[in-house]
């Protein structure tokens, strides 16, 4: 008994390290961001493998939950003879939910992994601290490029889904169910507010590929320098990224449309 | 590292298809395009009972949207609802003695303000008050009021 309380605090008390070391690491990143902004090649060379390569993945899952979403809206929308609403029901669930929180599980599962299996290697086969060898600060060099590049892919990964899925709906909704295609469209204008829905669906992405590139980054940094470690802490990034993005999300929605 | 043209050309398009679809959302999908807010006029309303108006509900006259709902506050001193409703400037020649009801749309629709014209030579302006309104109808005081009239008749 008092061995298994003994071992609950030691996890506490791992788990609070671990987050006081990723608050630690995420200030450091922050102060290596003006290093880079004078070598933006960096950057954009991580856009391509963060973003670019993500790109493919959330536009084909974009088109599919749009159109997935307007199937079934349909079923229970035509039973209230309501089929006009479907373009309202298909843009408001994904501007202000499936957008942001779908795109941001694909890019925790597409580029998060990527970057900590990537920096995880980098450290296992000490480049890291061979670039520390050489007055090179890795921090700058390799951390916070990829940091900037997913905090700028994942609002428009998230905003190209959406954008995707909302015409994935169009194609279902107006070619295959025959709704009225102005309809579809004035429905759509006169419910969604651009303040409201999709501002506070593009606060939401931020925040996601925040929290998802720092996890990534951080555990990649804070991997056990062995294969196994390596494997372990790219499973970590998927999970915890995923945990993080639906408790922040229901927080932001509590913020954001709690009041409705 | 070296970073080939055809990256940053990826990237590029990558960043511009980005800012299209916020583009698109913003323009076509929401309601920025169609809306003129900030010139209008606010005129005000006393309703003895709201229903279940909301702040954005359109203000229609003939059918057509003119305004929408900008407050809905409680007067403490006459116990009735205050709607401020902000008019867009262009229909600025509706007669000031126009009045003003709570109209659903549908029999289950969500709540809107429907103008009917007057017949005064005045027009409404910024901070007029709209004195003749008819409340929403309430269904639960119309079951009410059906059941009580029943019962008298017997």
């Amino acid at each position: 008994m008092l061995d298994y309380f003994q071992r609950l605090g030691e996890r506490s008390l791992s788990m609070l390290e671990r987050l006081g070391r990723g608050t630690i690491f995420f200030l450091k990143v922050l102060m290596a961001i003006p290093s880079v902004l004078i070598r933006p090649r960096l950057v954009i060379s991580q856009l391509h493998s963060v973003g670019v390569l993500s790109f493919s993945l959330i536009v084909i899952a974009g088109l599919f939950v749009g159109m997935v979403l307007a199937l079934q809206g349909f079923y229970t929308l035509s039973d209230f003879g309501a089929e006009g609403m479907l373009g309202v029901m298909v843009a408001a669930s994904l501007i202000r939910e499936l957008g942001p929180v779908v795109a941001g599980l694909l890019f925790a599962g597409r580029a998060g992994s990527a970057l900590t299996a990537e920096i995880g290697l980098m450290k296992a086969t000490e480049q890291l601290s061979g670039m520390e060898m050489m007055a090179v600060d890795p921090m700058a060099r390799v951390i916070a490029p990829r940091f900037l590049a997913g905090l700028i892919s994942m609002p428009l990964l998230a905003s190209l889904f959406t954008a995707v899925g909302v015409l994935g709906g169009h194609l279902i909704g107006v070619g295959l169910l025959g709704i009225d295609e102005g309809g579809y469209w004035s429905q759509i204008q006169a419910k969604i507010d651009f303040q409201e829905d999709v501002i506070n669906g593009l606060i939401k992405s931020i925040v996601f590929g925040w929290v998802i590139t720092w996890i990534a980054v951080f555990e990649g940094y804070d991997a056990i320098p062995t294969s196994d470690g390596v494997s372990r802490a790219t499973t970590r990034t998927v999970v915890h990224s995923a945990f993080a993005v639906l408790l922040l999300d229901f927080i932001l929605t509590a913020l954001m449309f709690g009041d409705i | 590292m070296h970073i080939s043209r055809s990256m940053e050309v990826l990237v590029g398009l990558f960043v511009a298809m980005g800012f299209m679809a916020l583009f698109f959302l913003s323009m076509q999908v929401s309601n920025l395009s169609a809306s003129s807010s900030g010139s209008g006029y606010n005129v005000q309303a006393y309703f003895e009972n709201v229903g279940s108006l909301k702040v954005r509900a359109p203000v229609s006259m003939a059918g057509v949207k003119v305004g929408r709902v900008t407050a809905i506050e409680f007067d403490a001193q006459e116990f009735e609802a205050v709607v401020t409703m902000t008019i867009e400037s262009k229909y600025d020649q509706l007669p000031i003695d126009s009045d003003a009801s709570i109209l659903t749309a549908g029999l289950l629709g969500e709540q809107f303000i429907g103008l009917e014209p007057g017949g005064e030579e005045e027009f409404l302006k910024e901070g007029s008050r709209l004195e003749l309104t008819q409340s929403a109808l309430v269904l639960e005081k119309l079951i009410g009021q059906f059941l009580f009239n029943g019962q008298s008749g017997d």
